[in-house]
C-alpha cells in the first residue's frame, strides 16, 4: 500500500491545476456577476431589477449539472463551435454561483445603516461617489464571509467538472485511481478528500485577510457575528436566514 | 423518429420525450424527500449530541463535519459507492445517493439547529432546570418546540438545495433528470430538448418552492 502511495500521489496532483484554475477563474467571473448585479437588483428602474432578477432565479432555479450540460452539449449547437471542457466549467461555476452572490451583494448594501447614505448626501458626494467611498466598502465588510461561504461552496462544485471529462482531481481519482488500484479506494478517496479540506483552508485563510482589510479600511473589526451567521445560513442560501 | 431533424427545437420531440423525463422527475423527488428526511432527523441528532460536548465523540462529530461540509459532494458520493462494498456492504445507488444526500445535508441542517437551539433564550433552560424536568423532556418539551419552527424555513432551503443537486447521482447511474435526459438523447443525438425540459422542470419546481420558504421566513421575521 505504502508502495502504491508514491504511484497514486504523482497522478493525482496531475488534478490540481484544473481544480485550482476551474476555481480560481470561477471565483474571478463570481465576484465579475455578482457585483453589478447585486447593486442593479436595488436599481429604481423596475425593467433593469426584473432583468437582473431573471438572470438570478434562473441560474438558482436549475440545477447546477443542468446548466454544465446545457453549456457544454446544447450551446455549441446554437453558436457552432465546441467549448474547451476547462473554460465550459469555469463559466457555469461563475454563473451560478455570480447568481447567488448577487444576493449577498444586495444584502450587505441594504445592511448599511441608511444615515450613512443620508450623511453621504449632506456631503453632497455624487451618487457614483456615494457608492463607491460611502457605502460599499461598509457593505464589502458585510459581504466577506458569506462570499468566503460561497467560494468553499464553488470549489467543492469544481468537481462536477469531472462529468465533462476535465481532469481535475476528482476524475483522476475515478477514473484513472480507482480503476488501477482497486486495493486503495481509502486511501485514494482520503487523500482526495484531504485536497479539498487543503484548498478549502487556503480559500478561508486568504478571505479571512481580505475580511481584515476591508475591516481595517472602515476602522472596524472584522464581524464574527456576520461569520457565525454566514455559517448556519451555510452556502448559498438566502441572506434573511442570517437572521435566525 | 425525430432522430436527424436539424431544427435548434423539435416539438414533436420535446413533446415526445416529456413524459420520460416525468418519470424521472418522480425518482429525483424521491430521492429528495428521502434524502431530506435523512438531514432534518441526522442533524437535529447531531446539533443535540454536540450541545452535550461529550469527549472524543464532540471531536470526533466536529472533525467529521468539516471534512464533509468542506469536501464535495460528488466525491462524497463516489467514496460509498466504492468504498461501502470492501465492507462488504453492497447498496443499490439509489440507496447510496439518498445516504450521500442525507449525510452531506446533515452536516449543513445540524448548523441550523444548532443556530435555532441558541436563539432560545437562556430563561428557558433555567426554568426547565428549576422545575427539575428529566434531560429528556427538557429538550422534547421545552427547547426543541421554540428552536425548530424558527429553523423550519432554513431547513426548507436545504431541501431545495438537495432537490438541484440529486442530478450529480447520474455519476453512478441512477436515472434521475438529467441522466434520463442523457439516455434520450443519446438515441436520437438531439439533448437540446432533454436537457433544455430538464432545466425547466427544475425551475418549475424550485422557484415556487423557494418563493414559499421566503413567504415563511418573512412571516418569522414578523413574529
Amino acid at each position: 500500500m505504502s508502495d502504491n502511495l508514491s504511484r497514486i500521489v504523482p497522478v493525482l496532483l496531475q488534478g490540481l491545476p484544473p481544480t485550482v484554475i476551474a476555481t480560481v477563474g470561477g471565483i474571478v467571473l463570481t465576484i465579475l456577476l455578482s457585483v453589478p448585479a447585486g447593486l442593479l437588483l436595488l436599481s429604481s428602474r423596475r425593467w433593469v431589477r426584473v432583468l437582473v432578477r431573471i438572470y438570478v432565479e434562473g441560474f438558482r432555479g436549475t440545477s447546477e449539472v443542468v446548466q454544465l450540460f446545457w453549456i457544454y452539449f446544447v450551446l455549441p449547437v446554437l453558436i457552432g463551435f465546441q467549448l474547451v471542457p476547462l473554460w465550459a466549467g469555469v463559466l457555469v461555476l461563475g454563473l451560478n454561483h455570480g447568481a447567488y452572490g448577487a444576493e449577498i451583494v444586495r444584502g450587505a448594501v441594504q445592511s448599511v445603516p441608511r444615515a450613512q447614505y443620508e450623511g453621504a448626501i449632506a456631503l453632497s458626494l455624487s451618487p457614483a461617489q456615494r457608492m463607491r467611498r460611502v457605502i460599499f466598502p461598509q457593505a464589502l465588510v458585510e459581504m466577506l464571509p458569506p462570499m468566503n461561504n460561497l467560494f468553499i461552496q464553488l470549489l467543492k462544485s469544481t468537481a462536477i467538472l469531472a462529468l465533462i471529462t476535465v481532469p481535475e482531481v476528482t476524475r483522476q481519482a475515478r477514473d484513472v485511481l480507482i480503476p488501477n488500484y482497486g486495493d486503495d479506494t481509502i486511501l485514494i478517496f482520503g487523500l482526495v478528500f484531504l485536497v479539498y479540506l487543503v484548498l478549502a483552508a487556503i480559500l478561508t485563510a486568504l478571505m479571512r485577510l481580505a475580511e481584515r482589510i476591508a475591516s481595517r479600511r472602515v476602522g472596524r473589526r472584522p464581524s464574527r457575528a456576520a461569520r457565525v451567521a454566514a455559517r448556519a445560513a451555510g452556502p448559498g442560501v438566502s441572506d434573511r436566514m442570517a437572521g435566525i | 423518429m425525430a432522430a436527424g431533424s436539424t431544427s435548434l427545437w423539435d416539438w414533436d420531440y420535446a413533446f415526445s420525450i416529456i413524459p420520460d423525463l416525468l418519470k424521472a422527475l418522480l425518482t429525483t423527488i424521491e430521492i429528495t424527500v428521502l434524502g431530506s428526511a435523512v438531514a432534518f432527523v441526522l442533524g437535529l441528532v447531531i446539533a443535540v449530541v454536540r450541545r452535550a460536548r461529550i469527549p472524543v465523540v464532540d471531536q470526533v462529530l466536529w472533525a467529521l463535519v468539516e471534512v464533509i461540509r468542506s469536501t464535495p459532494l460528488l466525491v462524497q458520493i463516489f467514496f460509498l459507492f466504492f468504498v461501502l462494498p470492501r465492507f462488504g456492504l453492497t447498496l443499490s445507488a439509489f440507496v447510496v445517493g439518498v445516504t450521500a444526500l442525507g449525510v452531506h445535508y446533515a452536516t449543513y441542517t445540524s448548523e441550523v439547529y444548532r443556530a435555532g437551539i441558541d436563539a432560545v433564550p437562556k430563561g428557558q433552560w433555567e426554568a426547565a432546570t428549576a422545575l427539575s424536568l428529566p434531560r429528556s423532556r427538557v429538550w422534547t418539551g421545552v427547547i426543541l418546540p421554540q428552536a425548530i419552527p424558527r429553523v423550519l424555513p432554513a431547513l426548507g432551503n436545504y431541501a431545495i438545495s438537495m432537490f438541484k443537486e440529486v442530478p450529480l447521482l447520474l455519476a453512478i447511474g441512477v436515472v434521475e433528470v438529467v441522466n434520463a435526459g442523457r439516455e434520450l438523447g443519446s438515441e436520437t443525438f438531439r439533448f437540446t430538448e432533454p436537457y433544455t425540459i430538464a432545466g425547466v422542470l427544475f425551475l418549475v419546481l424550485s422557484y415556487p418552492a423557494s418563493m414559499l420558504v421566503r413567504r415563511l421566513e418573512r412571516r418569522a421575521a414578523v413574529r
